[in-house]
């Protein structure tokens, strides 16, 4: 090989692998938040890899709104926790579950506030994670640009973009004040950190190391014909009977696929036929949507994203 | 378009191909530097915009940001592609490090954007610590200012070797043509070029444009016809790559030992420079114990070799003791082992400031220790370049300092090796990254082997048999060092000479040190740089002290141009038996003189670094005792009598027993 010319996949691997280990190597309990997406898909492939030959030394951990696809929640139990053998914890908020909240009466907001952010929190003081792993990346949109790779988190979560830690080279600062002793007993939350493992990928990146490294994926990214409404002119997929359709609606069978998985109400789908990862990859270097546009949450008003951040979304 | 219109015409044509070189693409990191109203946002906008980076719902929010808080009267303004955080657009300035990222037919890249505010000097190191290239923006408006400096300057201190100076807005300095000012480009980049004489050697690529307009980023301008240079990109498809790795000395600093079994024992890491291979011999620092390596594994199989920046796992072939923070290398080429080390240090930390004596937590690659600054050896002026003496480096503050550690780092000069060269100060209460530190070779240091500590930490010397007494009344007189300090042809050596025939003639025993002379012997090794004036004098100042030890007067005859260097010559001998002696003659005189015909050698241009001609001679203001030689007489008359108030002196000081 070429010593000065490494791809710059194989340098965003590197990074990335370097990132785990030192992640695992200076927190007691790391944990990754694992949402079924690519972007996990590669997170994962990257922990696998950082700890080869061992499994990864921390649970995945997925924080679900009981509103994703069901192909979701198949390919989470049958690949994840069956064939690759990994602690997987599964965290729902059931004090939302058991008030009902969802994403069609309750608005996107209110709804990915409660279940996600609020849930997420919940799940990392139950288990007292100090580190969690997450698959954002800056080039998704302008106020993650700015996000650290690993990113400091307060007692309650919270991320102030205006009080960040330099972080020059690979060397990270993984300093943080654990609530000890009698305080961790009287519930007091040390602080933690997020790390972002992919910060430096694009999207195209993510596609194609999934298609070098042959990374099984959700089938939602793959066009198929699929049951949809039209809501705002984005395609909306019928995926159960909790979807109320609109009086005179029927769903129409489409040429469908995804370019970002969430709850699958608030998932706009896009018409394609691509059916294989080449043709999703031109798709999606041809198309002139950025890519959170199918993601319902981004509308909600100018720098929304940093707003979630700040209460501790991720 | 361009070659862009290539790529997509391949995309939609062959997309398997088009993946086929993507994959194969390169990475180049690189950093933009300007001030506030350089127009940083407005190039890095128009570099994606013109690469087709932008998507168009961004490009459709930036004309609506455009128009409710542009600049530019309501026509896009591509600051808004690039300024993200709320508080920023409002207030219309970028306030921390942004990562954007692109890519083209030959490369991909990735932008760390940095502010160019003086309180934000942190984020600019933190944004050059990855990169391979800077672009420092000036207006041509405003020529070389403070603000680019002191970008220079940190970019250099941080190691990156490929500089463009993006003289931008020339499109409001046009010549009577209507053309960008050819003028005003070469004043701009003669003015920057002055000012990077005093900087390590970098490649400086200038290019004339307007980020505004478009001119020379992506498309050639048609109003630089005097420009033959690429455009911004081009220069930046082309430059080469990983100028800052080193690809010699192998060095693995282990980050994790992975232990799924008992049959397998790894040792997982990035390697952080050169090159390993199955079989070769390695030792683990700082144990120093030996062994071999057995498998570079990966979870893609087996390597042949690793080198930088992979993440591997290397199993050895023996059980030696080795955990997360020692370091692999090749028996051979070790890198410096040491608690005391010197650094540059970028001061982060807006809570407090760096004090001498405040313990930190050193953190240098996987290798985490307490540590503490022993001393602050000065502080650099970012605008100037000048150093001074600090007693504390503040926010943003870039000074040199001697660290001691708890426990031993493995290093190399950061100049030599990025990868081991790197460190952060962490403050332990508040746990902010308080300050970057960039190591130097022992020999780089401000202070040198003068403050290193000894290598060998375990000797004990022998003991005295005989006392200082007993020597000074079998000699007649007590030991004493005199420092000779003066141009080259001052007289200070033959003043030296007539000195100790004086001392001999009276039955007491005078010893001459001569500079100049030790340099064929003990300081055989060393030429004229500064750091090699100094210890040439150090080596000069040790053999002082062990003659003085045995009762000798001693007489040193050393230019020793830098007064810091002299007062710790001071402290070195010791203040009650030490005096600096100052012969001043005029440099004409020593010109004329030129006795070992160094100023004609100057003249010839065959030696550099002459004191008093591109080397400074800092004429002392501390000196005990001057001998201005002009006055007190040329010629042998002039010698005896200045051997006469030397020796008139040394009666005063006790030195003399009757």
């Amino acid at each position: 090989m070429d010593r000065a010319r490494l791809s710059h996949l194989r340098e965003l691997e590197a990074e990335s692998i370097h990132i785990f280990r030192e992640v695992a190597a200076s927190f007691e309990k790391p944990v990754l938040l694992y949402s079924i997406g690519k972007d996990s898909a590669v997170l994962l492939q990257l922990a696998m890899k950082a700890f080869y030959p061992a499994k990864p030394p921390f649970p995945l951990l997925h924080v679900d709104t009981t509103w994703k696809f069901r192909d979701m929640y198949r390919f989470r139990d049958e690949y994840v926790a069956k064939e690759l053998g990994l602690e997987l914890l599964i965290h729902i908020n059931q004090e939302g579950l058991a008030a009902g909240v969802n994403p069609i009466t309750h608005g996107s907001r209110k709804h990915t506030d409660i279940m996600k952010t609020q849930g997420l929190r919940q799940a990392l003081d139950k288990h007292g994670f100090d580190a969690a792993f997450g698959g954002a990346r800056r080039d998704e949109e302008k106020s993650r640009a700015k996000e650290r790779i690993f990113s400091f988190r307060d007692g309650q979560h919270r991320w102030d973009p205006r009080n960040q830690r330099p972080e020059l080279w690979n060397i990270y600062n993984t300093e943080i004040h654990r609530a000890a002793g009698i305080n961790r007993a009287a519930g007091t939350r040390g602080e933690s950190i997020r790390v972002f493992p992919l910060s430096n990928w694009t999207e195209l990146d993510v596609w194609q190391y999934i298609m070098l490294e042959k990374i099984p994926m959700v089938p939602l990214y793959f066009a198929a014909m699929r049951p949809v409404v039209y809501r705002g002119g984005v395609p909306i997929m019928v995926d159960d009977h909790r979807l109320p359709l609109e009086p005179g609606e029927t769903p129409q069978m489409k040429m469908i696929r995804f370019r970002t998985l969430g709850c699958y109400p608030l998932s706009g789908a896009i018409e394609s036929n691509a059916t294989t990862l080449p043709e999703i990859i031109r798709e999606m270097l041809e198309t002139k949507l950025s890519e959170r546009q199918g993601r319902v949450i981004d509308h909600d008003g100018a720098g929304s994203m940093e707003e979630k951040k700040k209460e501790g979304y991720f | 378009m361009r070659a862009d219109q290539a790529e997509r015409e391949l995309i939609s044509r062959d997309i398997e191909e088009y993946l086929a070189r993507h994959e194969r693409k390169d990475l180049l990191r690189f950093l933009t530097c300007g001030s506030v109203d350089d127009g940083k946002s407005t190039l890095i906008g128009r570099l994606l915009h013109d690469t087709h980076m932008v998507h168009e719902d961004t490009l459709a929010a930036a004309t609506r940001d455009s128009k409710a808080l542009g600049t530019q009267a309501g026509e896009l303004d591509l600051a808004f592609l690039v300024d993200g955080l709320k508080s920023e657009r409002e207030q219309g300035i970028t306030i921390d490090v942004a990562f954007r990222y692109f890519t083209t037919a030959a490369r991909k890249f990735i932008i760390a954007d940095t502010p160019g505010h003086e309180q934000f000097t942190r984020n600019m190191a933190t944004g050059a610590s990855n990169c391979d290239l800077a672009i420092l923006l000036v207006d041509a408006r405003h020529g070389i200012s403070v603000q680019t400096r002191r970008h220079a300057f940190i970019t250099s201190l941080l190691g990156i070797g490929e500089i463009v100076l993006a003289v931008n807005k020339l499109d409001l300095i046009t010549d009577s043509s209507g053309a960008f000012s050819q003028d005003r480009f070469n004043e701009i980049v003669r003015a920057f070029e002055e000012f990077s004489t005093r900087l390590p050697a970098r490649n400086i690529r200038a290019i004339p444009m307007s980020a505004l307009k478009g001119d020379n980023v992506v498309e050639r301008s048609a109003q630089t016809p005097w420009y033959s240079g690429p455009t911004l990109l081009e220069h930046l498809e082309t430059v080469p790559l990983g100028g800052h790795r080193n690809h010699v000395d192998f060095r693995f600093p282990v980050q994790w030992v992975n232990r799924p079994n008992l049959d397998f024992r790894g040792f997982a890491g990035t390697v952080a420079s050169g090159c390993v291979k199955p079989g070769d011999r390695v030792m683990v620092l700082p144990s120093r114990r030996t062994t071999t390596v057995k498998q570079v594994v990966t979870f893609d199989g087996d390597l042949n070799e690793a080198h930088p920046p992979l993440s591997v796992t290397l199993t050895l072939a023996d059980e030696v003791d080795c955990s997360r923070g020692d370091t692999l290398v090749h028996p051979g080429n070790e890198p410096h082992v040491s608690q005391d080390v010197s650094a540059m240090v970028v001061w982060m930390d807006d809570a407090a400031p760096l004090v001498p004596g405040k313990e930190y937590i050193l953190k240098h690659g996987p290798h985490k220790t307490p540590a503490s600054v022993v001393r602050i050896a000065h502080r650099v002026d970012v605008n100037t370049l000048d150093r001074s003496p600090a007693p504390a480096l503040a926010l943003n503050d870039i000074g040199e300092v001697a660290i001691r550690t708890s426990r031993p780092l493995v290093y190399d000069a950061y100049t030599r090796n990025r990868g081991t060269g790197a460190f952060i100060l962490v403050d332990r209460l508040t746990n902010m990254t308080a300050g970057a530190g960039m190591l130097l070779d022992p020999s780089e240091a401000d202070g040198g082997n003068w403050t290193s500590a000894p290598r060998a930490t375990h000797l004990a010397p022998s003991a005295q048999v005989i006392t200082p007494d007993e020597r000074a009344k079998r000699l007649g007189q007590k030991p004493f060092t005199l420092l000779f300090t003066g141009l080259s042809g001052s007289g200070k050596s033959e003043v030296a000479r007539a000195v100790e025939r004086r001392l001999f003639d009276l039955g007491r025993f005078g010893a001459v040190i001569d500079g100049s002379a030790l340099r064929s012997g003990m300081s055989r090794d060393l030429g004229f740089t500064k750091h090699e004036r100094s210890e040439n004098l150090r080596r000069g100042m040790e053999l002082a002290r062990a003659m003085n030890e045995v009762g000798l007067i001693v007489l040193a005859s050393f230019t020793a141009p830098d007064a810091s260097v002299r007062a710790r010559a001071r402290e070195l001998v010791g203040g009650d038996r030490f005096a600096l002696v100052h012969v001043s003659t005029p440099l004409d005189a020593c010109r004329r003189r030129d006795p070992s015909g160094l100023y004609a050698a100057a003249a010839r241009g065959s030696v550099k670094d002459v004191p008093g001609l591109d080397l400074d001679y800092e004429t002392p203001t501390d000196a005990d005792l001057a001998l201005p030689m002009q006055e007190i007489g040329a010629g042998e008359a002039g010698v005896r009598a200045a051997v006469e108030r030397v020796m008139a002196f040394l009666e005063t000081r006790g030195a003399l027993v009757r």
